[in-house]
């Protein structure tokens, strides 16, 4: 059964927050990967690749650069599960 | 100009600082123990044992440290904050601020976790930070960003010897003037099924796994090899005069380094030491000292059947009848082999050995070869009065010698 956005949401905050120590409650639909949460580009594809594993979906390379905000991740992810 | 050690750094498997590492060291203690990890099972590792760090580096770095940096550079990283604080957080132009910060082996775990993920996982999972986490010059850089060093951070590779190069080549660096401060030293993590199962191939390490506290021996005639430990080592060094100008403490100057090969063979010593002869000489040529001047060497000792004759006989040939008057220690008995950090750790021992007057023990020796008579120490012992000066030799595969020389500060 696919995880609803809030699920796949949470799901992400723990990939984050194992990655990047950041808490968990400051990942939320809004924020920019980049200039809110100051993720850099090699944590960004380890989060993307565990994502991949966590939540069964592909994200190809080209993809990863169009997921500036959390909530771009979150509805890919939730629409290719 | 003069060069003095303001700081001291080191996390080994004594303990995972200098203080609790030099206290261990002088009650004799040993840093060996049998390995209780399941590769070890697994793979029927002929060695069982090794000196891990006494404090793991996850119990020191933040999650995200320890996950950006190979446990090399943990260790680095560890030791040179240590020897900075120590050094009083120096203020200095980052431009003038240098790293001379050196590994024997590199990032091990890295590269061949990296193989596993990527034979077991495929080529996408193999994690980005792979590269700047393997390679060699990792701790110096993870050290450098630290410290905001930009005056030039610098690995030198030679085996076991690596790290009192890094020490030696600082010398260098301030003598050009164009450096206040140099953050030297060096660190190893290899205590890793391949590593291990590598030595043993060569037979280079003891396989006493019945009693891993005393598979260290160097002199003793059942010596069979060395043990590998890790950890790291580090000295913040830098100019008298920059040093008295912001009032800092000083434990003593570093007065020479030197550096010579063998070309004999790629494993094995030059049997007549006369290379490792050559560092030692040139190292007290530089130091401005004669042979009598010294109380007290850190031997390379790592507990090898020939390793330690070897060293004996360049000994032997530098000082002739003195060296019956000098205290040798051989640390490796209590700490193991930290490889590239080796040098580091032992030229912080040398450093505390004047700075305290004390020379530190050598434990296991129960019947020393009469092949080396050195008269090594066996329990902690005094040193002279008045200005003293010792030495700390390191060598290493690919016949590499270096060797360091400090003085007593008064």
């Amino acid at each position: 059964m696919a995880l609803s956005k809030d699920e796949v949401l949470a799901g992400l905050a723990e990939l984050v927050n194992e990655e990047t120590g950041l808490a968990a409650e400051s990942v939320q639909m809004d924020k920019s990967f980049s200039d809110d949460l100051d993720i850099d580009s090699i944590s960004m594809m380890t989060i993307v690749v565990n994502a991949e594993d966590k939540f069964g979906v592909k994200i190809p390379d080209e993809e990863v650069k169009n997921l500036v905000t959390v909530a771009d991740a979150v509805n890919y992810i939730a629409d290719n599960q | 100009m003069k060069i003095v050690v303001t700081g001291l750094g080191a996390t080994t498997p004594l303990g995972g600082d200098v203080r609790s590492t030099w206290d261990a060291l002088l009650a004799g203690k040993s840093g060996i123990s049998t390995l209780e990890q399941p590769w070890v099972a697994q793979y029927e590792i002929p060695v069982t044992f090794a000196g891990q760090a006494k404090v793991p580096a996850s119990e020191v770095l933040t999650l995200q440290e320890c996950k950006r940096l190979d446990p090399s550079s943990q260790f680095a990283l560890i030791a040179a904050r240590e020897a900075w604080a120590d050094a009083g957080t120096p203020s200095v132009e980052p431009e003038r601020l240098a790293v001379e910060f050196s590994t024997g082996i590199g990032g091990v775990w890295t590269l061949l976790d990296a193989f596993d993920t990527l034979k077991e996982r495929g080529p996408r999972r193999v994690l980005p930070m792979t590269v700047p986490m393997l390679m060699p010059n990792g701790p110096a850089a993870a050290i450098g960003m630290d410290l905001a060093a930009r005056g030039g951070v610098r690995t030198s590779v030679s085996a076991c010897a690596s790290s009192t190069e890094a020490i030696a080549n600082a010398i260098t660096r301030l003598q050009s003037g164009e450096i206040d401060i140099v953050v030297a030293g060096g660190c190893e993590a290899a205590i890793h099924p391949l590593p291990i199962s590598a030595f043993a191939a060569m037979h280079a390490t003891s396989r006493r796994n019945d009693e891993p506290e005393l598979a260290s021996r160097p002199y003793d005639v059942a010596r069979d090899g060395f043990v590998m430990g890790e950890g790291g080592g580090a000295m913040v060094l830098e100019t008298e005069e920059h040093a008295l100008a912001r009032g800092a403490k000083i434990y003593a100057y570093l007065v020479g380094g030197a550096v010579t090969s063998d070309a004999y063979h790629i494993t094995a010593p030059d049997p007549e030491g006369s290379g490792a002869a050559r560092a030692v000489l040139a190292a007290l040529k530089q130091a401005n000292a004669s042979i009598e001047d010294v109380v007290h060497i850190n031997a390379h000792a790592t507990s090898t059947p020939v390793g330690d004759i070897a060293e004996y006989t360049a000994l032997k040939r530098v000082f002739g009848d003195h060296l019956g008057q000098i205290a040798i220690s051989a640390t490796k008995a209590s700490t193991g082999h930290l490889l590239g950090g080796a040098g580091a750790i032992e030229a912080v021992f040398t450093v505390l050995a004047l700075k305290e007057r004390t020379a530190p023990p050598t434990i296991n020796l129960d019947n020393q070869d009469p092949e080396i008579p050195l008269d090594v120490v066996t329990s902690p012992r005094k040193l002279p009065d008045g200005p003293i000066l010792a030495i700390s030799n390191s060598f290493g595969f690919g016949g590499h010698n270096a060797v360091v020389a400090f003085r007593s500060y008064e």
